[in-house]
């Protein structure tokens, strides 16, 4: 391989890898833009997304391609559907507190991290029977590693195909649905103005309540693709995954969806071009190196807009 | 009313414990070095009202620094108190130098970069294996030169009260209405930046403090996978469960934590185990692995139910039971 198509290679990599932390990454940016709270749990509940679809592989014998379109409806359901609940029975109550709903959303990353060591140990044939529950699972692979690029050393296989196809669609339509539809509107009137959307009618927290559930599909898709993507899923993954796409997200600048998409693909890449060009072992230092300096040189990140304190 | 002194009468139960139960005050050990750290979080937590995510780092730097300075691979061999002392301005340095550039973001941003700030501590340790050995950690460390209980209870009766004079001063006067109102207070002549830099140098001195006694305690630094975020919520949940900015609070935070976590925990894990009811294959059957579990929703109940804390400092309480309409 020449030195151009090792870096290629690496940005095909970087790309696959950016689109499933921008999809992470949305679902951080829209909670933030509507109620400010960085959702801590949102990694987590994204790595009980792709446990939900090991066992959905598992129990419904699903082995075909095919069947990556049925992991693709349940498990965003079953993800939006849990950051759903966990807003209404926990953060809801918190409203207009400072720290309390941040601790409260740390919170619920634990227990969902030992939701994940207990799904984990369930005896089913599903988890690779008899290995131990922290043990990492193996995810069959339901999408085909040919390369489509025949004639060249450089990989672009069948899986990064179905990132992309996957997750460019769900942009255009993501953007499409919150800038386009009444939902949308809402959506952007409460994380103007809280008060005034209220006083204009708007159901505010059925609409942040929505706002959790789209939130946490977009993780859904993710743990599918990521599972699809890696084969290799463990009860701690959620933790790495959700600090990359929460970097991704104030890397963009909190808030802004495309901001959230851009700052996904940068992290994919840095991490790429780390692994391939500095060492494995230092990527995560160099990944929260520059979450730290843009926060500290550009808090507001690339596309967000500045903001200012109010008195 | 005056108020109960609960964390007087902490120390003084602490101080005549060895006579009623030797064994029990051989498990208490970790707890005064839970709570000097949690006490550590406190001034920036409770008392100024910054989240800090990565307090284990903060530790991790006292840890290593008094096996440095300690061990005798490396040329320094410095005696117990000398490197205690120097672990505790090492720990003062970092705080300043991640509190200068840092200060100025807003709360859940500063907390995001503690607790990057925490996994580049980490993750450096773990990778510089050159001069910290990795993830075999610095040891052999020479044990502390008197009885380590009190030992541990002397520095932890010290760090209260040292506490208890800054929360009094004018510095801790100053942190309680950067908690309370921050804009509040700049507009009153507090100088916002410095007090919260103050806050941070203390507050990292004081975790750093913990770090050195734990490194001397586990007569090695411990590898670099100890000091993980896990630290830095237990550490949190100690601050949290005990009542934020409440000095006895902490102090029976971390009792109840640190407490359950080696002393209850470990208990019932024994016990099911002599009566053969751990299945190694059922995950539910160990208790350990419910820990997560039980630190996650003593933090989600006490922010639902009690968010003041179990012995709340009287302010936090009138704030957050105060109706602002």
């Amino acid at each position: 391989m020449s030195g151009g198509e090792v870096l290629l290679q690496q940005l095909i990599i970087g790309l696959s890898n950016g689109m499933i932390i921008a999809l992470i990454a949305l679902g951080y940016t829209m909670v933030y833009g509507i109620i400010e709270l960085i959702n801590f749990a949102h990694g987590d509940l994204f790595m009980l997304g792709c446990f939900c679809a090991l066992t959905l592989v598992g129990a419904l014998g699903l082995e075909h391609t095919g069947s990556v379109i049925v992991l693709l409806a349940v498990v965003p359901v079953f993800c939006g559907g849990m950051n759903w609940l966990v807003d209404r029975l926990a953060y809801r109550h918190l409203r207009g507190q400072k720290l309390a709903p941040l601790v409260s959303a740390i919170g619920v990353s634990f227990v969902f991290l030992n939701f994940g060591l207990f799904w984990g140990g369930l005896p089913m044939n599903v988890f690779g029977g008899g290995k131990a529950a922290a043990a990492p699972k193996d995810f069959p692979s339901l999408v085909s590693n040919a390369n489509l690029l025949s004639e060249s050393n450089v990989l672009f296989t069948a899986k990064d195909l179905m990132v992309v196809a996957i997750t460019i669609p769900l942009m255009i339509a993501l953007t499409l649905f919150v800038k386009r539809t009444r939902a949308g509107k809402a959506m952007r009137a409460v994380a103007q103005d809280r008060v005034a959307a209220q006083l204009m009618g708007i159901p505010v927290d059925r609409v942040i309540g929505q706002t959790f559930l789209i939130g946490g599909g977009l993780a859904g898709v993710a743990s599918v693709i990521f599972s699809l993507y890696n084969n290799t899923i463990y009860f701690q993954m959620g933790y790495r995954a959700g600090m990359d796409a929460f970097t991704a997200a104030v890397l963009g600048g909190i808030g802004s969806l495309p901001g959230a998409v851009l700052g996904g693909l940068f992290i994919g890449f840095v991490r790429a071009i780390s692994d391939q060009y500095i060492a494995t072992r230092w990527t995560n230092v160099i990944v929260f190196a520059i979450l730290i300096l843009v926060l500290v040189f550009r808090p507001s990140g690339i596309l967000g807009a500045r903001h200012r304190e109010k008195v | 009313m005056k108020r109960f002194r609960f964390h007087w009468l902490f120390l003084a139960g602490a101080a005549l414990l060895p006579m009623v139960s030797p064994h029990l005050s051989e498990v208490l050990r970790p707890i005064f070095i839970m709570a000097i750290l949690g006490l550590g979080l406190n001034i920036l937590t409770g008392f100024t009202g910054i989240l800090n995510l990565g307090v284990a780092a903060f530790m991790a730097v006292g840890a290593y620094s008094y096996a440095i300075l300690t061990c005798d691979i490396y040329p320094f061999q410095l005696g117990f108190w000398g490197a205690t002392g120097a672990a505790i301005l090492i720990g003062l340095v970092a705080g300043v130098l991640l509190g200068l550039p840092t200060i100025r973001l807003r709360g859940d941003y500063l907390a995001i970069v503690t607790l990057g700030f925490g996994e580049i501590v980490q993750d450096s340790l773990k990778n510089l294996d050159v001069i910290t050995k990795g993830t075999q950690g610095i040891n052999p460390l020479p044990a502390p030169p008197h009885p380590s209980y009190f030992l541990f209870l002397g520095f932890l009766s010290v760090v209260v009260l040292i506490n208890r004079n800054l929360e009094r001063s004018r510095v801790g006067r100053a942190w309680i209405s950067i908690r309370e109102d921050e804009l509040a207070a700049s507009c009153m002549g507090v100088n916002v930046m410095k007090m919260k830099l103050t806050a941070f140098a203390l507050g990292a001195a004081q975790c750093s403090l913990a770090g050195a006694l734990w490194a001397s305690f586990l007569g090695s630094s411990g590898e670099p996978g100890n000091y993980d975020f896990q630290i830095s919520i237990i550490a949190l949940c100690i601050v949290i469960v005990g009542g934020m900015g409440s000095i006895g609070g902490v102090l029976l935070g971390a009792l109840v934590m640190v407490g359950f976590n080696t002393i209850v925990l470990e208990t019932f894990t024994n016990f099911l185990k002599a009566h053969q009811l751990i299945s190694s294959t059922n995950v539910f059957t160990a208790p350990g692995n419910w820990k997560y579990m039980l630190f996650g929703l003593a933090l989600i109940l006490m922010m639902r139910f009690r968010p003041e804390g179990l012995l709340p400092s009287k302010s936090v309480k009138a704030e957050l039971h105060h109706d602002p309409s």
